[in-house]
């Protein structure tokens, strides 16, 4: 430890620079209490269903033990092409279309590193999942940040996007229904951003990781659009759905020449996804629907009892069509989002995680995740209540 | 709607109109009124506890009897089983396929109480072939609600 110093040139320069988050602080703080009612969990409270996990138990015990191809199992694949072919009109070929990652954060690490040239200007939309301006300075790429605005719903307004548009712009990364804020896209919004793309020849990253949890209408992807499956990199895992966020298992669907890049990548440093986990996520698919629109119907049921809440607490929030999050406004508190999500924590033992955490214009909000029961949510929204009264 | 409140309710009875609406984001009335229609339409039958009976004082005798019948003209199973259903130790009935009619669920105060049963009620109906009887030893899983205690996973109480 003494020698830090002497070792200051150890760390590449774009590792040494990348912005420390500094919201682990407050993450190990809430870890290390007990008795703690969390909002703050980005998974879901499920366990996975238990014919899944019954199934990547009999493949340990046939001895499904060895590596898998590169690009993951064909009959997973195979499967995975079926299901968005059959849930999101989606026609991809398993062969040579598709690749088997280790959850969406690896395939985003894959297309970034496959597309970037050092310089190359990526746009993605804040507030966002923490990784992804990360993962494009890691792959020598240049974050570009359009930001979503509450009194949009924090959906992606195209003609904020438009002007983030420079000659360096080689892709845009897109996440509906989104992490932190709930939000998602109008099919309208949808259709300006495809024509956005289009017009300035750009690729379009499209993490769809909570599509499955839509609430009120159907889920459009982009890739679906006119001209787009072919400019388009389709992201998805079985995470959140399925309920399998330890399992690590995602996928990427896209055009032959960037899977195939991709796949370079994750040859030489994947290899290939846990068979294990591969087999589990071959099972959800198979069999697992049922269970996985149980889920669902519980979380809109959550939804509506927390978005309803926190309006009535004065903390306004627009009522999310999707995934597990909501975004409410505490600027009425006059606390930043941190000291709001500290002293909220330290006061009534309540977890929520601070808008900052999910990017600078993520200030005046907090994320409140409704991945919990109902009756932890109802305790939730009565210990914030007490905790708003009591700073007035 | 009705589909969704009877999938709450199949989840928790004892829900309150009011949390109901909240849950689904619909008036209080229009909760009370469903439930209304659904009581008299008699797709709700009733609202019962789910006990794990091993914690009672009172313990019964339960078994699962499974019957063999030769169905009556004109009148198939439903005769014998309507009949074996007014029994109030009879606690279900189902007509099944299979090398058995029916499967008959008692719940009895002692093991001499469901023979007299079988004996002098059940094998004495006319049409009643033959009956094959097995004691239920241990419940594990009831309505879907497992009856055993499960260790709880603690996962990490915040992620981005």
């Amino acid at each position: 430890m003494s020698d830090l110093k002497l070792h200051h040139n150890r760390v590449a320069k774009h590792i040494s620079s990348l912005p420390k988050s500094g919201i682990r602080d407050f993450f190990d703080l809430v870890n290390s209490m007990d008795n703690v009612i969390s909002l703050g969990i980005g998974e879901p409270d499920f366990i996975a269903p238990w014919h899944i996990r019954e199934a990547t138990i009999y493949a340990l015990e046939r001895g499904h033990t060895s590596y898998t191809s590169n690009l993951g199992l064909l009959s997973l694949r195979e499967e995975i092409c079926n299901y968005l072919d059959k849930n999101y009109n989606l026609d991809f070929s398993a062969d040579s279309e598709c690749i088997v990652t280790v959850g969406v954060s690896e395939a985003l690490d894959l297309i970034l590193r496959a597309i970037i040239n050092p310089g190359d200007e990526i746009i993605y939309h804040e507030p966002c999942y923490v990784s992804y301006e990360s993962e494009i300075r890691m792959a020598h790429g240049i974050p570009v940040v359009v930001e979503t605005k509450e009194e949009y719903d924090f959906s992606l307004y195209p003609d904020d996007l438009r002007t983030k548009i420079t000659p360096k712009t080689k892709a845009i990364i897109l996440n509906f229904p989104c992490n932190p804020t709930g939000a998602t896209l109008s099919d309208d919004q949808l259709k300006e951003i495809a024509q956005i793309a289009i017009e300035n020849d750009l690729i379009v990253i499209t993490d769809e990781i909570y599509s499955e949890l839509t609430y009120d209408g159907e889920h459009t992807s982009i890739a679906t659009l006119p001209e787009m499956k072919d400019r388009t990199v389709f992201l998805h895992g079985f995470s959140k759905a399925y309920a399998m966020t330890g399992f690590r298992i995602g996928y990427a669907c896209g055009p032959e020449d960037l899977i195939d890049a991709m796949m370079k990548i994750h040859q030489y440093s994947m290899l290939c996804a846990s068979i294990l986990a591969q087999e589990a996520a071959l099972e959800a698919l198979i069999n697992g629907e049922t269970e996985m629109l149980k889920m669902k119907d519980e979380y809109c049921e959550r939804r509506n009892v927390i978005v309803k809440g926190l309006n009535e607490i004065g903390l306004k929030c627009f009522k999310p069509k999707g995934a597990f999050y909501v975004f409410p406004n505490i600027t009425s508190t006059g606390l930043t989002s941190v000291e709001f999500a500290t002293q909220l924590l330290n006061k009534k033992q309540v977890a929520v995680v601070p808008g900052t955490a999910f990017g600078q214009c993520g200030e005046g909000f907090v994320r409140c995740a409704y991945a919990a029961s109902i009756d932890d949510i109802k305790i939730a929204l009565k210990k914030i209540q007490e905790f708003c009264d009591e700073l007035k | 709607m009705k589909d969704k409140i009877l999938k709450i309710l199949g989840r928790n009875a004892r829900l309150s109109n009011a949390q109901i609406a909240e849950r689904l984001d619909i008036s209080e009335q229009e909760v009370s009124e469903t439930i209304a229609n659904l009581e008299n339409d008699g797709i709700i039958k009733g609202y019962k506890t789910l006990i794990n009976e091993d914690y009672l004082s009172e313990k019964k005798v339960k078994a699962m009897i499974y019957i063999k019948i030769n169905p009556e003209k004109d009148k198939g199973f439903d005769h014998i089983a309507s009949r074996l259903s007014k029994f109030p130790e009879v606690v279900s009935l189902y007509l099944v396929s299979g090398e058995f009619d029916l499967i008959l669920e008692i719940h009895e105060k002692t093991l001499k109480d469901v023979g007299v049963f079988i004996s002098s009620k059940l094998a004495t109906i006319d049409g009643v072939v033959s009956t094959d009887t097995h004691f239920i030893l241990k419940k594990y899983k009831e309505l879907g609600t497992l009856l055993t205690k499960e260790e709880k996973y603690e996962r990490l109480k915040v992620t981005p």
